[in-house]
């Protein structure tokens, strides 16, 4: 049992020389290469889908950046829009008190233009009543011109208004 | 014409007994080892024995070589049919598919194992030019190991012969490995052991013993391994014909096949070991290389 037979040995060497040179040419190296290319591709595809995610982030990120930039643009476009308001109702308030003062002072003026008018008309009229009421009095003791001259006397004498 | 001269059996055996008998009333220790011993003729399943043919032995050098084929031979030649079939029509599958399917993948699982769990740690980057061959070595081992554990099948790798070839190609893959990567002259340097010249005498042959030990070691490790768990089987199914008890029987046999278990995953383990310590020591020679290289520069950069 503990013989060795070296006709044994030489048809293992021969053998595994064979074997080992054929199962490197159409088997190991084939299958080395085909298992090393699967690698390859599952790293390539492995890399791929790394750099799809960081694509998509980096969109996220920059959809979130747009979205916070127009909300701000949009509230600074209220606040704008607020102030502007604001100002113009702050003008159209003066513009219209203005006008209501500038309404107003018309207003007194012609009141008191037509104050004028109808107290002229009222002296002249209290004139002419007086007139007549002393010719009515004298019964033409006295010419037209005498008793202009009378009743002249009498208005200056009377108060101014 | 027996190659293997069966004095040792017939010596431990009680009563001599023609080893061609096999299967005898008597319980003899011999048929044990007619089992695990290589024989010229073959047991096939209906047929019985069948004579292998003859071929006249040469010597040369004094060396009696006789390349008759014997079970040992067969089953060699047989492992390596399975074998080429096996792996050539896995590397085939990948033309049509490159996702493994059935054998293609039980063979593709091992293949990565050796590549990435036993060549690369052993032997770098630098040793995956020699993946074929531990490859080879590996399945080439077990499948002849698995083939032992089939009915009428015979463990080459118990043969120690198979296992020197197998030690023998180590060697010469140990020394390949070793001077490619080294260069002759720092192979050779290193055999000296970096030691004074006087000290040579003694230094030479101490480093020459320690190349030959480790295929050595390799060799009988698997033959030992391989042949050591046939003879527990054997001798446990020995017992039913010795005690002719039937309690006996259920217990022998219960246990035997624990042991083909164990067998089963010792067949496997050992062509891993075969294969891991090939690299290993592979390793040890591109890795020297290495070291002297990254020497040499520093020495220059300085």
């Amino acid at each position: 049992m503990f013989d060795i037979n070296p006709g044994l040995i030489i048809w293992t060497i021969m053998t595994f020389i064979v074997l080992a040179s054929l199962l490197g040419k159409f088997a190991w190296r084939p299958m080395l290469q085909a298992l090393q290319e699967r690698e390859g591709k599952i790293r390539d595809a492995l890399d791929l889908a790394e750099k799809a995610r960081t694509e998509a982030a980096e969109m996220i990120r920059k959809n979130q950046e747009n979205l916070a930039r127009a909300e701000e643009e949009y509230q600074s476009m209220i606040r704008e829009a607020r102030s502007v308001a604001e100002k113009m109702k702050e003008e159209i308030v003066v513009k219209a008190q203005q006008q209501a003062r500038l309404e107003l002072s018309k207003a007194q003026d012609e009141i008191r233009r037509d104050l004028d008018a109808a107290r002229l008309q009222l002296r002249s009229e209290v004139a002419d009543l007086a007139i007549k009421a002393a010719e009515k009095i004298l019964d033409e003791s006295l010419d037209a011109a005498k008793q202009k001259k009378v009743v002249d006397a009498f208005i200056k004498q009377l108060p101014n208004n | 014409m027996r190659v293997l001269a069966p004095q040792h059996a017939d010596s431990l055996a009680t009563a001599p007994a023609p080893a061609a008998e096999g299967h005898g009333e008597a319980f003899n220790f011999a048929h044990l080892l007619d089992h695990v011993k290589d024989a010229h003729e073959i047991e096939l399943p209906w047929i019985g024995h069948v004579e292998l043919p003859h071929i006249p032995p040469v010597t040369v050098a004094g060396v009696t070589i006789d390349l008759s084929p014997t079970k040992h031979v067969v089953f060699l030649l047989l492992a390596a049919i399975v074998l080429a079939v096996w792996a050539v029509t896995a590397a085939r599958s990948y033309r049509k598919n490159i996702v493994p399917r059935g054998m293609t993948n039980v063979l593709e699982a091992m293949v990565l194992f050796i590549r990435d769990e036993v060549a690369l740690p052993n032997m770098g980057p630098a040793g995956l030019r020699y993946v074929p061959y531990l490859l080879t070595t590996f399945f080439f081992i077990l499948v002849m190991n698995l083939l032992g554990l089939i009915p009428y099948g015979a463990t080459s790798t118990g043969n120690i012969a198979v296992t020197a070839g197998l030690a023998v190609i180590a060697f010469i893959m140990i020394q390949v490995a070793a001077i490619r990567a080294q260069g002759l002259a720092q192979y050779l340097a290193h055999l000296t052991g970096g030691v004074h010249p006087v000290l040579w005498p003694i230094m030479v042959p101490i480093e020459v013993l320690g190349l030959f030990t480790k295929p050595f070691a390799l060799c009988i490790r698997l033959f030992a391994n391989m042949t050591g768990g046939h003879i527990v089987i054997l001798s446990l199914l020995g017992l039913v014909f010795l005690f002719r008890s039937f309690a006996v029987g259920v217990g022998s046999v219960l246990f035997s096949v624990g042991i083909s278990l164990l067998e089963l995953l010792v067949a496997f383990i050992q062509a891993y070991v075969f294969t891991m310590l090939t690299s290993l020591f592979m390793g040890l020679g591109i890795e020297a290389g290495h070291v002297s290289e990254h020497q040499e520069t520093g020495e220059h950069a300085h």
